[in-house]
């Protein structure tokens, strides 16, 4: 049993926390996990990715080889798009739909949503609008991790117990928007 | 033992503190940072504190050896140049307390200005490299370097690449060990490199080399695989082993199979598979070191593949998909980027005190014509670029000063350079001491937003002595002027700005505003 993710958005979205929880689910499950994470040169606003790969097996690459990532799991709709390179023959891709605009020279909306809409393996929500619903639009990666959630092999359960690891020194307000912000996600996607 | 996700930094640092370091020394650097933060943050009771540069944390470490305890200094690649002189002498007098250097090198030039192999260094001050392929060998690996360092009294180098340095995998920690007692050298001219005493001391070390080699040869983390079959054999080098294993899982690589992670090389290990094999693929991270020593001055009879013949890229990082080529698999897209994806560049912050700072800077320059402002390295290097287009150089820590300076030894005229503030006390202050003694004229515009922002808002030790240092290495105190870089004082600090450019003599112009990064972490945090 395998999931390779290519986790990715722009520097700043909240990356590291997806990635985060997804490395305490692994270890509670016994998998063996590699998340090849990119710091430095002030990332922030720049567009950033992570691979993630986690098994029953041992992990040997560190990084994800092109063709093979099961998933890309994107909190920005263009970014998601830089690393299909990556994804695997019918791999899914899952997105938000809302752009982080900080280039002068980013695609129309409508165009990225063309090409999302001629692929089969895309699922795409407002995480943002979702979030705000939930309490902050902060919250929307773990809107996202939860969407993503049902294409990943770790058990839902095991994500959530992650997450209120992740975020326990913040209180339990902090746990429960996100875990909302989680479930929301995760209800979003199986609906459509 | 508990199982930790640590990234390759971190298991490290955690390996370090297992084996009892008393002191951390480090100056910041991608991709090494997250070393000296770990023990910041989990080293109760070792000294983990910053340094001004690279060689002053090496020297310190090497004074905390002399004192009889254990320390560890961390940098990156280029950092180890900074550090170089004190590294190779340490090789000389040999250490007393265990002493362990980790250079982080950065193939592929992530966040860095080249992809030196520090792989290189062990073999030039002729010293044990370690070369972890994963989490748990960089634990496992930094205890026993210690290890190794005591046993025969020399500094041992850990070589890891942005990869390891930055991927998180599970680590099992051993039972950890006590901190040393204070105890001085037993040969008290050890550390005196005197000529005459140097060259004994260097004699010492020559005498170790058959030693370093037979610990190589019989190293648990070098490994021979003798499959027969005439295949080609496969010297794989740190991670390059990993990737060998993405495409055959459990050892299933059919011919013989060298894992390489302790230096020197294992010259028997090395011939035994050599004379299976019919021809070579070393599979390395940065230069091609082990591939240039198999294939010598004279071409060998067998065929060496890697980085030099082209079966690899001779330069930046390997990756599996390189690898897979290299075995001959094809590697194949499934799909492509669409060509509505347009790039996304770091940038510098929305509000960030650079931005102001260069825009009157390059108001004021549009009267001078360009080309003529150094710079340093940072954030504030993006000042190269668009919208800014405001500097000219980025070369190595404090250059920007020094080059000012040359160029205005040349006539150029003004000579103007922007330097952060923690490079500034890194490498910047004795290039301005130049200046002052000869009364050039250069403008040194320090940047100054209290921190070591690139890497993550680390303590600079600049902040709040600017000024006094300045004054103290000699700059008339009439030209030091501290401005504050916000839009609503720009016409006045184009004025100013204008004014010390125009000064035929060195001056310092103290552009001070916090970064906003790590003003709005400390404003949530109070």
């Amino acid at each position: 049993m395998k999931t390779d993710i290519i986790l990715c958005g722009v520097g700043g979205q909240g990356i590291i926390s997806i990635s985060a929880v997804l490395g305490i689910a692994a270890l509670e499950e016994n998998m063996h996990i590699k998340q090849s994470e990119i710091h430095g040169m002030s990332q922030r606003g720049g567009s950033v990715q992570s691979h993630v790969r986690i098994s029953s097996n041992p992990v040997a690459s560190d990084l994800i080889p092109l063709a093979n990532a099961g998933l890309i799991l994107s909190v920005e709709p263009m970014e998601a798009l830089r690393y299909l390179p990556w994804l695997s023959p019918g791999g899914w891709i899952v997105s938000n739909n809302q752009p982080f605009l900080n280039i002068p020279d980013y695609p129309p909306v409508e165009s990225l949503m063309q090409e999302y809409k001629s692929r089969k393996n895309a699922v795409l929500i407002n995480a943002d609008e979702i979030a705000s619903r939930c309490g902050s639009a902060k919250a929307s990666n773990m809107v996202m991790l939860g969407a993503a959630s049902r294409f990943i092999h770790l058990k839902p359960e095991s994500l959530m117990h992650g997450l209120e690891k992740l975020f326990a020194q913040k209180g339990s307000s902090v746990i429960d928007l996100n875990l909302k912000a989680f479930d929301a996600g995760r209800q979003a996607s199986v609906a459509l | 033992m508990e199982k930790m996700l640590l990234l390759g930094d971190e298991a490290i640092a955690q390996g370090a503190l297992d084996a009892g370091i008393s002191g951390m020394y480090a100056y910041p650097g991608t991709p090494s940072t997250e070393i000296m933060e770990y023990v910041q943050a989990c080293g109760s009771g070792v000294h983990a504190l910053w340094s001004a540069n690279e060689k002053t944390a090496m020297e310190e470490a090497l004074g905390m050896s002399y004192a009889g305890k254990r320390a560890m200094v961390a940098m990156k690649h280029v950092g180890l140049n900074v550090a170089a002189d004190p590294f190779m002498n340490a090789a000389i007098t040999g250490v007393n307390g265990g002493l362990v250097i980790v250079a982080a090198d950065d193939p592929s030039m992530h966040s860095s200005q080249n992809e030196q192999d520090s792989r290189y260094y062990g073999k030039f001050a002729q010293i044990p490299v370690f070369e972890p392929s994963s989490q748990q060998e960089a634990y496992d690996m930094t205890r026993d370097a210690f290890d190794l360092s005591e046993k025969y009294g020399v500094p041992v180098l850990i070589r890891i690449t942005t990869r390891l340095a930055h991927s998180r995998s599970q680590v099992e920690s051993r039972t950890p060990l006590p901190q040393r007692s204070l105890h001085l050298p037993e040969e008290p001219l050890q550390f005196v490199l005197l000529p005459a005493l140097a060259r004994k001391r260097y004699k010492r070390l020559l005498a170790l080399q058959k030693e370093f080699m037979e610990s190589s040869e019989h190293s648990p983390y070098n490994l021979s695989i003798l499959k027969t079959g005439g295949k080609t054999g496969v010297i794989a080098c740190g991670t390059g082993w990993n990737y060998l294993n993405e495409w055959f899982p459990d050892g299933d690589y059919p011919g013989p199979v060298l894992k390489l992670s302790q230096y020197p090389l294992p010259v028997k290990q090395i011939q035994r598979m050599f004379d299976q094999s019919a021809s070579i693929l070393v599979l390395e991270d940065g230069y091609p070191l082990v591939e240039e020593m198999l294939n010598g001055i004279f071409p060998v009879n067998k065929h060496i593949k890697g980085r030099l013949d082209g079966t690899l890229p001779r330069d930046g990082e390997l990756t599996p998909d390189l690898v897979a080529s290299a075995l001959g698999f094809p590697v194949n897209e499934a799909y492509h980027i669409p060509s509505v994806v347009v790039p996304r560049p770091p940038s510098l912050c929305n509000g960030c005190s650079h931005a102001d700072l260069y825009l009157a800077l390059d108001e004021v320059m549009k009267e001078f014509g360009k080309g003529k402002v150094f710079s340093d390295i940072g954030c504030y290097t993006l000042g190269a670029l668009p919208p800014y287009n405001a500097i000219y150089s980025c070369v190595d820590m404090g250059a920007s000063v020094t080059m000012a300076k040359g160029a205005a030894d040349a006539g150029m005229t003004p000579s103007v350079c922007v330097i952060g503030d923690s490079t500034f006390t890194h490498s910047g202050m004795t290039g301005l001491l130049d200046a002052v003694i000869e009364n050039t004229p250069v403008t040194v515009i320090i940047s100054d937003n209290s921190a070591t922002a690139m890497t993550g808002g680390q303590k600079s030790h600049a902040t709040d002595r600017l000024v006094e240092i300045c004054k103290g290495l000699g700059v008339s105190p009439d030209h030091i002027v501290t401005l504050v870089p916000l839009r609503k004082n720009h016409q006045e600090n184009v004025r100013i700005l204008r004014k010390e450019i125009l000064f035929e003599g060195p001056s310092v112009v103290i552009f001070q505003r916090e970064c906003i990064q790590t003003s709005a972490r400390r404003h949530k945090k109070n």
